[in-house]
């Protein structure tokens, strides 16, 4: 089928019809329901019985006869994951949480049927004295705002009508007919957009390089490959949203001139997987994939690829080799993957989320997605906030938020009385961020500055009864696993650094263990080939910034102050 | 071991996976994908699959055999009919997953990375499933078990043991 902007707006339009519940009001409803129910399908939620809720709450509409009057939408995640399974229930977007399969027939009876809300079911936090917030009002969506998930949790991933509903597929129209390659990449250059996966480098530059260089064949990667422990995002992006991934690519083809696009994607994420191939069916029978798009000639392709369980593929050479069949090792740099990438053509790499912000800034403008962030890393960042703190799941902040507001306002505070202890940012290849720089903005800049960095996105909160030596030697055995052995430094030096922060943990620590561990950590940083051993003492060299003094109980007085190194529990812990 | 198995089935499952591959083998950089289709349908990739690949694809069969033991998720063993899998992603072990994987190891008798000799269990560990969530999480033939304590580790265990050992063995020769 080929697609144009007559059909675009009629199927929007269309669409947009029926979901007049959902906070996009439109001139000529023409679904009159009563209620709309969004239930969360994604991995967090779905695990704990989300699809078997719909299920049974779709059984009793049949069995009732109340198709007309009620909507059923499996939708991306809503955010508050550790209160999954999540349902949302329209108009008033009241929030059920941690439900049973059995408690749907409840709400179905009482607040589907007869008005009135379960209120035992509902989220404790968004009761009030006089009724209850909607979702959207709960302290954990404070300061949030939402551009790249900006429809998850409000469409049917599995559903391209539903995101075209919401503009989708616009912002490609207008890149391909209204604007030129450089337009694209002048108007991405000048929102200042970053690359979300972790290094913050300039979008546009990138695609003006790939742009320029020579070739008449080139190539689009979407990198899916979330490696980073403890992050979510793109799998969540995936799994939500998944057309906004397609058309970006589709529109940086357009933009740097290549009409093929891989993704590339973990082989953990089966779910997300799924998605996309779905996707990408429904794009290619619509026209907005394959040959000619919109009748301009232009033609792009997009097919998925799998890793297999390697974190160094996450690295953009290692990332190309697996795609072509082989061991994902890194080679130096340059030539860069906008030279000789993929099959050694000019390659243009982008992550996920990173793609995800696109369709916004082209039909948006530049100046729209500036006016949220801060001057140097404007936008939002999606994080996936999880590990010792109430509210786990995954947030969209203005940059510029401060750690602070993340941890006590949106992340709800520490659990169970304990104290704040830490929180990691950047995985393996970030640091451990302590109490005294709460107050930091999170920022590529400032995040940097403070010897941390943003990484991809994931936030792992520590509360005191983690040991920072402890976290510092998952990471370098986390590390040690991962390398690829082709460099020296970072096959030797993280081993060897592994060694020394054992023999800490196990009492066998001396007064050469510190400064034989920031030598390494030099050394590694210094002489390795690519970002994983670059960046791999990082773990060690923030907690021996901010808990220097837990080493030296380690070392000096054999004693783990947070009681979790077990050759050490035997000696007294706990600040007796 | 599962390994030797030569019966009727497993001639069928190479004539299967041969047929995939034939669909496949024209593509550009297939290699990854092979290797997937054969990890899914044998539990691993044996040597004779090894060498279809090879053949089918036209690489060197090296070549091979240095990408299925570089990537973490192709095994030379097979993997058990109950594929067990501790997430020992940052999150999962700050919020216990180390004691989830002893209990595994203990009550199946196996280490990380290990089959049983009768082919029903086998474990091993990943580093996030991205459900961290619901961290500690593990997954049984990839289906996400969230919120895990050693006490429901132990019911799932059982569970485990009662559906797969009371099953009769598929018609495998050992
Ligand atoms: C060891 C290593 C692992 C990486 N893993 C990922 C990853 O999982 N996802 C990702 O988007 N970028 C990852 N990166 C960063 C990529 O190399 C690359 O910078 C990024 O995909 C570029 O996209 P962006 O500019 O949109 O951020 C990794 C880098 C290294 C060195
Ligand atoms: S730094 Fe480590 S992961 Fe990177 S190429 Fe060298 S050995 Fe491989
Ligand atoms: S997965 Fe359901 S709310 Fe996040
Ligand atoms: S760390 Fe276990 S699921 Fe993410």
């Amino acid at each position: 089928m080929s697609m144009t902007f007559e059909k675009l707006k009629e199927i929007r339009e269309e669409t947009l019809n029926r979901m007049n519940l959902r906070g996009f009001p439109s001139d000529k409803p023409n679904a009159p329901y009563r209620w709309s129910v969004a239930i969360c399908m994604e991995t967090s939620c779905m695990s704990s019985k989300s699809p078997q809720i719909k299920q049974r709450l779709l059984d009793l509409i049949v069995r009732d006869g109340k198709e007309n009057e009620i909507e059923v939408v499996g939708t991306g995640c809503f955010g508050l994951c550790e209160a999954g399974p999540i349902v949302i229930v329209r108009p008033g977007d009241t929030f059920y949480y941690r439900l049973d399969v059995e408690d749907i027939d409840r709400i179905y009876e009482s607040h589907l049927l007869g008005g009135e809300p379960v209120r035992d079911l509902i989220y404790p936090e968004s009761i009030t004295d006089d009724g209850y917030l909607s979702y959207f009002e709960i302290p954990f969506m404070a300061h949030q705002e939402r551009v790249a998930l900006r429809s998850s949790g409000h469409i049917d991933p599995e559903d391209i009508r539903e995101y075209i509903a919401l503009g989708g597929y616009e912002a490609l129209y207008k890149a391909l007919v209204e604007m030129t390659p450089d337009d694209v990449i002048d108007v991405i250059t000048e929102s200042g957009l970053r690359g979300r996966g972790g290094g913050g480098f300039i979008t546009g530059r990138k695609w003006r390089a790939t742009q320029a260089s020579p070739g008449d064949e080139k190539f689009i990667i979407c990198n899916a490959d979330e490696g980073e422990p403890g992050a979510f995002m793109d799998r969540s992006i995936l799994e939500g949203d998944p057309h906004s991934v397609i058309e970006a690519m589709t529109i940086a083809g357009y933009a740097i001139g290549s009409d093929q696009g891989y993704v590339y994607v973990r082989a953990e994420y089966p779910i997300a997987v799924e998605r996309l191939e779905k996707a990408i069916g429904q794009a290619n029978d619509l026209g907005l994939l394959g040959a000619n798009i919109f009748g301009t000639g232009f033609s792009f392709n997009l097919e998925i690829r799998l890793g297999a369980g390697a974190f160094v593929c996450g690295e953009t050479t290692a990332l190309a080799a697996s795609i072509e069949g082989r061991r994902g090792m890194p080679r130096s740099r340059p030539p860069y993957s906008a030279d000789k990438g993929l099959w050694g053509k000019p390659t243009m790499i982008n992550n996920v989320e990173t793609f995800a912000n696109v369709p916004y800034i082209i039909l948006n403008g530049a100046e729209a997605f500036k006016k949220v962030g801060t001057e140097n890393s404007p936008g939002t960042k999606v994080l996936a906030l999880s590990g010792k703190i109430k509210n786990v799941g995954l947030v969209e902040i203005p940059m510029g938020t401060t750690l602070r507001q993340l941890v006590e306002e949106i992340g709800g505070g520490i659990p169970n009385g304990k104290a704040f202890k830490a929180v990691q940012t950047g995985g393996p290849s970030g640091g451990c961020i302590g109490p005294e720089l709460l107050d930091t903005p999170i920022d590529f800049d400032r995040l940097a500055e403070i010897g941390s960095m943003m990484g991809p996105g994931g936030m792992i909160v520590l509360d005191e009864d983690v040991c920072a030596v402890d976290v510092a030697r998952f990471y370098m055995d986390f590390i040690v696993d991962e390398s690829c052995g082709k460099c020296t430094p970072c096959r030797e030096g993280t081993k060897r650094m592994l060694e020394i922060l054992i023999d800490i943990t196990e009492g066998r620590g001396d007064e050469t263990s510190i400064p034989r561990l920031e030598r390494l950590a030099r050394t590694t940083e210094l002489a390795s080939l690519c970002g994983l051993g670059q960046t791999a003492a990082n773990p060690i060299l923030s907690t021996l910034k901010s808990f220097r003094d837990e080493y030296e109980a380690h070392i000096k007085e054999k004693r783990c102050p947070a009681g979790v190194c077990k050759a050490l529990t035997n000696n007294l812990t706990k600040d007796d | 071991m599962v390994s030797h198995i030569n019966s009727e089935e497993r001639q069928k499952e190479i004539a299967a996976f041969e047929r995939d591959l034939e669909r496949i083998k024209d593509g550009r950089g297939m290699l990854m994908l092979a290797l997937h289709l054969a990890q899914n349908r044998f539990g691993y990739v044996p040597s004779d699959v090894q060498r279809i690949i090879a053949d089918t694809l036209k690489v060197p069969l090296s070549t091979v055999y240095g990408v299925v033991t570089f990537y973490s998720r192709f095994t030379l063993i097979p993997r058990g009919r109950c594929d067990l899998s501790i997430c020992t992603g940052t999150t999962c072990y700050i919020q216990g997953a180390e004691e989830l994987l002893k209990e595994a190891e203990e009550t199946l008798g196996i280490k990380d990375g290990e089959t049983s000799p009768d082919g029903n269990f086998s474990l091993s560990t990943t580093r996030c499933v991205g459900a961290c969530s619901l961290a500690p999480v593990v997954t049984v033939n990839g289906e996400v078990h969230g919120r895990m304590t050693v006490q429901e580790m132990k019911k799932l265990l059982a569970d485990l043991k009662k559906q797969y050992l009371s099953q009769p063995e598929s018609n495998e020769d050992k």
